[in-house]
């Protein structure tokens, strides 16, 4: 076992070029998702999740026909297909992402990267790229299940330009806001811990699980600091009918507003993200 | 790119953390192609040192020369040219040995075949298997796999067989000697003796932050450290004599010894073995205690 083939001149001044970052993101894109679909807790909590949640919850609240919103309303499935698209996007975006580099730090991952030549671009490019793959693939799993077992019409026109700007700016944003929360837990162990709390508030607040009108008007104010509330929406005013916008607490989809909290916790999540992203453990100097 | 015979140079380096001093004023050279072990107690600066030899870590005073550059400003193109295995890594846990030695071959240069490498480390019949049920000592020659699959000019080691049975040991220090034998620099540290006595051409002894002692396994402590010490019983009492010519203090009491055969009843001649020396060095009490001087 200790034979290893002659090494090549060791001082050879040249020793060929480094690979390009764009290469090195692809390879660990394709690292990550096999890693990804390794994990169980992933695939059930991250992946599967919406897509479970908008089954039951289209089943139990939309028996007997039952509609939101003043008549002729709108069926329950119709209703909750943006909000688990939303919360899909946040799953695999903040979720996914603050959990893998807590665990990752916390076992000593990054700092076996940082030991190599990887650029740190291209280790967040991978990141970006795998929650491209799950995001997208998560949605359409939504998008495939609301329409062939609940009946939920698809958006047509001009209703797919919204739609692809409130997924592709949601999913920006969650994942820049996964790397900074990152170094919120203490450990790996405690992340999932610290996340996942979060995450299911946020989703109860923000108009996922309820009628966002139903709630009291405090809890709708906290849920306006956040972009989950505002992902929903976006994505209300492409799956719902036109009429429902009168519907909506602001009489308006608010797109306007949208951009702009997105776009706030976008840059947020980077001034923290770049301030606080550590490749050790905080016990590790 | 000039090359200097040495591959790490360090003067007068000094790191602390708050109030603790962990590196002291540290003086290293690594010779190209050497095996250098830096020897020392838990807490003696052996990692701090090597971390920042690695460019993990800032230090507060000192020169630090890695390969020519300064590991503190180095970049891509000088990571390409070390190695570094961690002392304990619990991550990729799902994946297996062939993807993460084929995956990380690509983050360099000029990487060595990674199928060479998984049988360099003897991981061939486990290389298809999740890391998560490897060994301990099966996970360690995949950390070393991955730390030489770019095939470094200087491979970093820190404290790598912690924790192994001496079967695996045995094994590990075959895969280290065979890299020295291809040119590699090897830099390790361990607070095992027989690991730097089997491996290292040279061993600095490292205790609060300082090189106490410099030197091969063999020569480490100089004369004094090495003096044979001779046991004999005389007159019912049990004596020693440190000194250095043993064989001519045998002679001498063999001559006086006036029993017909010249034998010298309980007769004893001791090399002080590299343990000795180093708890000498690092003044160990109670290995005093065990070796009264006559």
């Amino acid at each position: 076992m200790t034979t290893v083939e002659p090494r090549r001149p060791a001082d050879a001044p040249s020793r060929g070029t480094l690979p390009g970052v764009l290469r090195l993101g692809l390879s660990r894109t394709s690292l990550e998702l096999r890693l990804f679909f390794r994990e169980r807790d992933a695939i059930v909590f991250i992946l599967a999740y919406p897509v479970i949640m908008l089954a039951i919850f289209s089943t139990v609240f939309g028996q007997d026909g039952n509609r939101v919103g003043p008549p002729p309303g709108i069926p329950y499935a119709q209703y909750f297909l943006p909000g688990m698209v939303a919360t899909g996007v946040m799953l695999s975006s903040f979720q996914s992402v603050a959990l893998m580099i807590a665990t990752e730090r916390d076992e000593g991952g990054l700092k076996r990267l940082r030991a190599t030549p990887l650029p740190a671009s291209a280790y967040f490019l991978g990141k970006v790229g795998q929650v491209l793959v799950i995001s997208i693939g998560q949605t359409a799993l939504l998008l495939l299940l609301a329409a062939t077992a609940f009946d939920v019409p698809m958006p047509r026109g001009g209703a797919w330009l919204t739609f692809a700007w409130v997924f592709v700016l949601g999913t920006a944003t969650g994942t820049v806001c996964g790397v900074a929360f990152s170094s919120a837990p203490r450990s790996g162990r405690s992340a999932a811990a610290v996340v996942t709390p979060i995450v299911l508030v946020l989703q109860f607040i923000s108009g996922v699980f309820f009628v966002f009108n139903d709630l009291p008007g405090w809890m709708q104010q906290v849920a306006s600091v956040f972009p989950l509330k505002w992902m929903a929406q976006g994505m209300r005013s492409v799956f719902l009918p036109a009429e429902a916008e009168s519907f909506e607490v602001a009489g308006s989809w608010q797109h306007g507003a949208t951009v702009a909290v997105l776009l706030a916790w976008l840059v947020i999540g980077l001034l923290v993200g770049v301030r606080t992203f550590r490749w050790r453990r905080r016990d590790d100097g | 790119m000039p090359t200097s015979p040495l591959a790490v140079e360090v003067a007068g380096l000094r790191k602390r953390y708050g109030d603790r001093v962990a590196v002291d004023g540290l003086d290293l050279a690594v010779r190209r192609g050497e095996v250098f072990a830096v020897l020392g107690p838990n807490g003696a600066g052996k990692t701090t040192t090597v971390e920042i030899l690695e460019g993990f870590r800032d230090r507060d005073a000192g020169h630090v020369s890695v390969l020519g550059q300064d590991p503190a400003t180095a970049g891509r193109e000088w990571r390409a040219r070390i190695g570094v295995v961690l002392q304990e890594a619990r991550d990729l846990s799902e994946a297996t040995a062939e993807e993460l030695v084929r995956h990380f071959a690509g983050y360099y240069p000029a990487p060595r075949d990674p199928d060479e490498v998984i049988d360099a480390v003897g991981l061939r019949e486990k290389a298809r298997t999740r890391v998560r049920l490897l060994s301990g000592g099966q996970r360690r020659r995949l950390d070393v796999a991955l730390g030489i699959v770019g095939d470094p000019e200087l491979l970093f080691l820190d404290e790598p067989t912690t924790g192994f049975d001496p079967q695996a040991r045995r094994s590990f220090w075959g895969l280290v000697g065979g890299l020295r034998d291809q040119g590699t620099t090897v830099l390790l540290t361990t607070h095992y003796l027989d690991e730097a006595e089997h491996l290292a051409d040279r061993v600095a002894v490292v205790r609060d932050g300082r090189v106490l002692a410099l030197d091969a396994p063999s020569e480490l402590g100089g004369r004094a450290a090495r003096r044979a010490v001779v046991r004999w019983v005389e007159d019912g009492e049990p004596r020693e004599v440190r000194t250095d010519h043993p064989t001519r203090a045998v002679a001498e009491l063999a001559a006086r010894s006036g029993s017909p055969d010249g034998e010298v009843p309980g007769l004893q001649v001791l090399r002080p073995s590299l343990e000795d020396v180093y708890l000498g060095l690092i003044g160990d009490a109670a290995a005093e205690a065990q070796e009264p001087v006559a």
